[in-house]
């Protein structure tokens, strides 16, 4: 064969294995209202940028006659391209192909462009659409699954790690999603979960669809095991885009500067909370104030609602907001807001992007359902991981800081390095109600009209202790700020702590309160 | 303008403030105290086998039933000594989580 013949023969060949599997399981996908895994990768990536490797990979297996099967590329797709310039690593489970199940030699594709990933220090994008372990293969499908954890959590921290679940997802094959950042899902089409309505309905006799399962909508809202919901393929590609703007190649570099952009007009700082603290606000009108062009990138928006965490920019710089959300239960952590909260943290942390915090809290949240879910151990999530991260940190106290609170939302005792209170904030170790009935109990009890004594003494507490004052009498305050000038502040403050360095103790690791 | 929201009240320290409330919350279920004359199924199953019926004595330890779950027979023993008041399943019947199996005399 002259160069030319087997050139051609490659472009055949290559031109069969493009067909993934086939025309009728790609006709399949469509109708289930899904684009084909090539396809997604496309969509996601700057256009002409994918280049695809082992695209020729073929499985070995000869039990149950699987010999005499041929999959295209064993079912996943691999390669790198670029998204908004940013080198990226991706791999998709390409449904059509054997239900996109995965065997030993469909794994070894992902685990080489995780390999790559990691040697290259550049973000990784996973789209899962897999029927789960190919059964065909026994244990060493299930060596596969293995090899893709182990990588999942060796590189976690170091590079971005991005699930896309755009389709079934379901047994072991949900822990990589699990150990990885960020995980996308669209409405409809992601089903995630341990155990299917099948076996539930087997083995314990409960019906349930999967959709109520493990939906899209049920790991944004209950959950929280997704970060990211859409109504479409291409609104989700749209926000994984926007994310990858947000966040840095790896651990050892910054994100990337945009030109900065004042906040919109629109948003006033000095009239968005309100005066009385038990009235509410939607605390992303505040970020909105203060961040570039007033965008604010929210991530588990559905979940925990009454913390918010997400990305916005300040003067062109990346920051991850971390906010208590008053319209929402009033802004109180329980068990679920700590544990979005404590993530967020953790993910800014070890990819150097600047903490702002924003704190309006009453507590905790009273309740024995809350006892018995732990949420001492969750609580101390938060606690954690504030006090173990060492990216610059800035935290403003828009209105209440009460007890555990207030320590727990990147106080300067957990090393903040810059905490600002607005001039009506209340520091205290609880409300004013709460306190003036236990401090002055026996008064109000002995008085002859008890209630006009029980409001004076909430009187007396709130003027003596519901302000600032106190906590900036002790330096535990930096600053008492005008609303207005929270922007200027923090842009200064992040750029003092640009050569922030924080040591801490040598140790393998931590043992943070999982 | 919009129209104004309608907020709930969740207290907190005594203090009253005015939010939205999480479906999680609203429903939450309310704590039953634990009912040690009551014996709960802690899994969902199948009632393979009875050992004990109403009226019976039965000491500490001594099997009550046997309730087929996650493909394992799970023998039942009793919680304590005493005198079973009621059966509330049958041999074949399956049975839900927290479903009550037997009550003992007080």
């Amino acid at each position: 064969m002259s160069l030319k013949q087997k050139t051609l023969d490659l472009l055949k060949r290559r031109e069969e294995a493009l067909k993934g599997g086939g025309e009728q399981a790609i006709e399949k996908q469509i109708a289930m209202g899904k684009m084909t895994a090539r396809d997604r990768i496309l969509a996601l990536l700057d256009k002409d940028s994918f280049h695809e490797y082992d695209l020729f990979v073929e499985h070995d297996t000869k039990d149950f006659d699987m010999d005499k099967k041929k999959f295209s590329g064993d079912g996943s797709i691999i390669g790198t391209g670029t998204v908004y310039g940013a080198p990226i690593c991706i791999f998709a489970q390409d449904f059509t192909v054997a239900g996109g199940s995965l065997g030993f030699m469909h794994a070894r594709k992902i685990v080489k462009i995780m390999d790559h990933a990691l040697k290259m220090r550049v973000p990784l994008i996973g789209i899962n659409d897999s029927g789960g372990a190919r059964i065909q293969e026994g244990v060493n499908s299930l060596a596969g699954y293995g090899e893709i954890f182990w990588r999942n959590t060796l590189v976690s921290g170091v590079i971005p790690q991005i699930s896309v679940i755009l389709g079934p997802c379901a047994g072991g094959a949900v822990y990589s999603p699990a150990l990885t950042d960020f995980v996308f899902v669209v409405d409809k089409i992601s089903k995630m979960f341990i155990t299917g309505p099948e076996v539930i309905k087997t083995v314990l006799g409960e019906e349930i669809s999967m959709e109520d399962l493990g939906g899209a909508r049920v790991h944004c809202e209950i959950t929280g095991n997704a970060h990211f919901f859409s109504e479409s393929e291409q609104e989700c590609f749209d926000k994984i885009k926007k994310l990858i703007s947000f966040i840095p190649w790896n651990n050892t570099q910054k994100a990337r500067a945009f030109p900065p952009k004042p906040p919109k007009k629109e948003y006033k700082i000095d009239s968005i909370v309100p005066n009385d603290s038990k009235l509410p606000y939607d605390v992303r009108d505040v970020i909105r104030a203060i961040a570039d062009d007033s965008d604010f990138f929210e991530v588990q928006e559905l979940w925990a609602a009454n913390a918010v965490i997400g990305f916005g920019r300040i003067n062109g710089d990346t920051i991850g907001f971390v906010a208590n959300q008053p319209i929402v239960m009033a802004g109180v952590l329980d068990v679920d807001s700590s544990d979005k909260i404590a993530r967020f943290v953790r993910y800014c942390d070890a990819f150097n992007i600047p903490i702002i915090t924003l704190v309006d809290i009453p507590g905790y949240l009273p309740g024995i359902d809350q006892e018995h879910a732990g949420v001492i151990r969750h609580g101390a999530k938060i606690l954690y991981a504030f006090s173990e991260a060492t990216v610059p940190q800035v935290t403003v106290i828009l209105r209440k800081a009460y007890g555990g609170g207030y320590i727990a939302m990147n106080s300067i005792h957990l090393r903040a390095d810059f905490v600002f209170a607005w001039p009506g904030a209340e520091i205290a170790v609880m409300g004013p109600e709460g306190a003036a009935n236990i401090i002055f109990r026996k008064e109000i009890m002995e008085a002859e009209d008890p209630e006009k004594m029980r409001k004076l003494k909430v009187k007396e507490y709130k003027d003596k202790f519901a302000n600032p004052y106190v906590a900036a009498a002790k330096g535990y305050i930096d600053s008492v700020i005008e609303p207005s000038e929270t922007r200027k502040m923090i842009i200064h403050c992040i750029e003092v702590a640009k050569n922030k360095s924080a040591n801490r103790p040598a140790r393998k690791h931590g043992i943070p309160p999982f | 303008m919009e129209e104004k929201e309608k907020y709930k009240i969740l207290v907190i320290d005594d203090v009253k403030y005015q939010t939205r409330l999480t479906k999680k919350f609203e429903k939450r279920k309310s704590y039953i105290p634990v009912d040690l004359n009551k014996l709960i199924s802690f899994i969902s199953g199948t009632v393979s086998k009875l050992s004990v019926s109403k009226g019976s004595k039965i000491n500490k330890g001594e099997e009550l039933l046997i309730l087929e779950a996650m493909k394992m027979k799970n023998r039942i023993l009793s919680p304590k000594t005493g005198k079973i008041k009621s059966i509330n399943v049958e041999i074949g019947q399956r049975i839900a989580k927290n479903d009550v199996i037997l009550e003992f005399e007080k």
